[in-house]
């Protein structure tokens, strides 16, 4: 029997990705592959139904920002487990800021639903197929998308908090 | 005059639906969050649930934070385990920054984590039987609860949110009182624990109300996300402090329990048997309590004793360090999670080199799981499905953050 390890399931990812993967590394023990958003989908749907790597259980599901890195200014970030394999597989998609948009696993785990909402109310990212994307911790109302690196956490207009007295 | 009289027979036979509100603030919800339930008599058709109502903007907030004053947000998310969440947030940091805490701080660590455990099945279970309408194990279980606040206070001064150790350690050696009180109770705990067993667990009555209710299968409660006890519930014995153990948990021995049918009793009797097996652990920690300190030599993001700061030029370098959030962090991302009260608690960090997290986000199992509650709870009745919640152990802090 093969043993399953990071390295087994990245040359597995490219065979089947080729080119989709954009990059893999190994961060603190958790197998981290970056892949294009169009496939991310698709390789959710692979590694759930793979008969070897079984990754499926969906651990988490949330965005970031990145503001220095132009034409992918956000990110999805995915993390599976395999409960058969004990492996957890961080996935990455990067996504540009004029078109935040990326296919919802929700069909595939329906733990993604709730999710992908904070995922959407944070960020603004549009999860394309989800059957009710919507604000979930926020006030319906509310017209920004709060983490967003550009929404400062202190009100602005201070002036007896100055920065640099804090180290900041 | 009859109020039929006016209407068609496909009238009269179309379904009159309900409106019900449960929550926000209903004593059954244990927290602020709504369910707004389509009713059919008293058989619930559909629910459709509001979240959000205490969402304190914690992953917003971390940004802004150094990485110690990141504890006392964690405490907030479960506040019925507190420890487990800052013991996980600090195991977190120290993934990140590489430090291995020394073994008699692990062992710490899992009595305290396993005290909260305890407390929070407690609290958990007992409000089972308060919404089953078995007032009296709720008014025995909480004095036990007290008693472990009693532990925390002693050993870090608070009780409810308890902020409690730091990152590289814990921030002082346990004293004579600690162990005389976790003595006490380990001695006296279990008989008070067995009682309340004896009135619930094959009491006729509970049992009607509690089996084959709220029930979900292994496979819908994976799709779902569940984790912890829910999950253990339906008979996936999935635990993380075996799966990728932390802090010494591989040094202990201990059970799994699972259920099978995953309903509201099974729920109940997971949480039961893991507070026996929690005092199991508590116990082997006591015994084989290794010797040395319970700090690692980290002096960039521990606090020296404040004697030392005083008298010492580096203590007080150090501490002013600490203070200022001027401690460097390598860049890199973690995830750890740890076994919380209510299942997997993860925390994803993205480290930029900064004083704060670039991006700091917490897996709260409530939140996942809770999504799952009109599933569970569609077709039943609504005194049901207030058992099911309050089995579920839905708490507001972790589902909002």
């Amino acid at each position: 029997m093969t043993t399953i390890n990071n390295e087994y399931i990245v040359n597995k990812v490219q065979q089947h990705f080729g080119n989709a993967l954009k990059e893999a590394s190994e961060s603190y023990g958790i197998l981290n592959i970056e892949i294009s958003a169009e496939k991310a989908y698709a390789l959710i749907d692979w590694f759930k139904h793979d008969s070897e790597i079984k990754a499926s259980f969906l651990t988490d599901v949330c965005g970031a920002q990145f503001p220095d890195l132009v034409g992918k200014e956000f990110c999805v970030i995915y993390h599976l487990h395999s409960f058969i394999n004990n492996i957890r597989i961080r996935i990455k998609a990067f996504i540009p800021k004029d078109n935040p948009t990326i296919a919802s696993i929700t069909p595939l785990f329906p733990a993604a639903n709730w999710q992908e909402r904070e995922t959407f109310d944070f960020y603004g990212i549009v999860f394309v197929g989800h059957p009710n994307l919507k604000r979930i911790v926020n006030v319906d109302e509310m017209d920004y998308f709060p983490l967003r690196k550009e929404y400062p956490l202190e009100d602005g207009t201070r002036t007896d908090k100055e920065d640099k007295y804090f180290g900041r | 005059m009859n109020e039929f009289e006016d209407k068609s027979i496909e009238q009269l036979e179309e379904p009159q639906y309900n409106t019900l509100n449960l929550g926000p603030t209903h004593p059954a919800t244990h927290g602020i969050f709504q369910n707004i339930l389509k009713m059919d008599g008293e058989i619930i058709v559909d629910a459709e649930q509001t979240v959000g109502y205490i969402h304190r903007a914690f992953e917003k907030i971390a940004e802004r934070r150094p990485y110690y004053q990141i504890t006392t947000l964690t405490d907030r998310l479960n506040y019925c385990s507190s420890p487990i969440n800052n013991m996980g947030w600090h195991m977190t940091v120290e993934k990140l920054i590489g430090v291995e805490v020394p073994k008699r701080a692990q062992y710490m660590r899992v009595i305290i984590m396993e005290l909260a455990r305890i407390a929070d099945h407690l609290v958990c279970n007992a409000v089972v039987g308060v919404d089953s309408g078995a007032l009296t194990g709720f008014t025995y279980l909480f004095q036990w609860r007290e008693k472990i606040y009693d532990i925390y206070e002693q050993i870090c001064g608070a009780r409810l949110t308890t902020n409690i150790g730091r990152i590289g350690g814990l921030e002082r050696d346990f004293n004579d009182e600690v162990y005389k009180k976790i003595k006490a109770f380990l001695a006296e705990f279990p008989k008070a624990f067995k009682e309340f067993s004896n009135l619930l667990e094959r009491n006729r009555i509970f049992y009607d109300r509690v089996v084959n209710t709220g029930a979900i299968t292994a496979e819908k409660a994976m799709a779902y996300g569940f984790t912890g006890p829910n999950l253990r519930a339906a008979g996936v014995d999935y635990d993380v402090r075996v799966m990728n153990p932390y802090s010494s948990y591989e040094d202990f021995e201990f059970t799994i329990p699972v259920g099978e049918k995953g309903d509201t009793y099974d729920r109940f009797m997971v949480r039961q048997q893991e507070i026996w097996e929690s005092l199991n652990i508590i116990k082997q920690a006591l015994d084989n309590m290794p010797q040395g300190k319970w700090y690692a030599d980290v002096p960039e993001f521990y606090l020296p004793p404040k004697e030392d700061v005083y008298n010492k030029m580096e203590a007080l370098i150090y501490h002013f360090k600490i203070v200022m959030g001027e401690s460097d962090v390598p860049k890199g991302e973690v995830y750890h999670a740890v076994e919380g009260g209510n299942g997997e608690l993860g925390f994803y960090l993205i480290s930029d080199g900064g004083r704060a997290p670039f991006r700091l986000h917490f897996r709260r199992p409530c939140f996942i799981y809770y999504q799952a509650y009109p599933e569970m709870i569609k077709g039943g009745m609504l005194s049901d499905a207030i058992l099911t919640m309050s089995s579920m152990n839905v708490i507001a802090g972790e589902l909002d953050a």
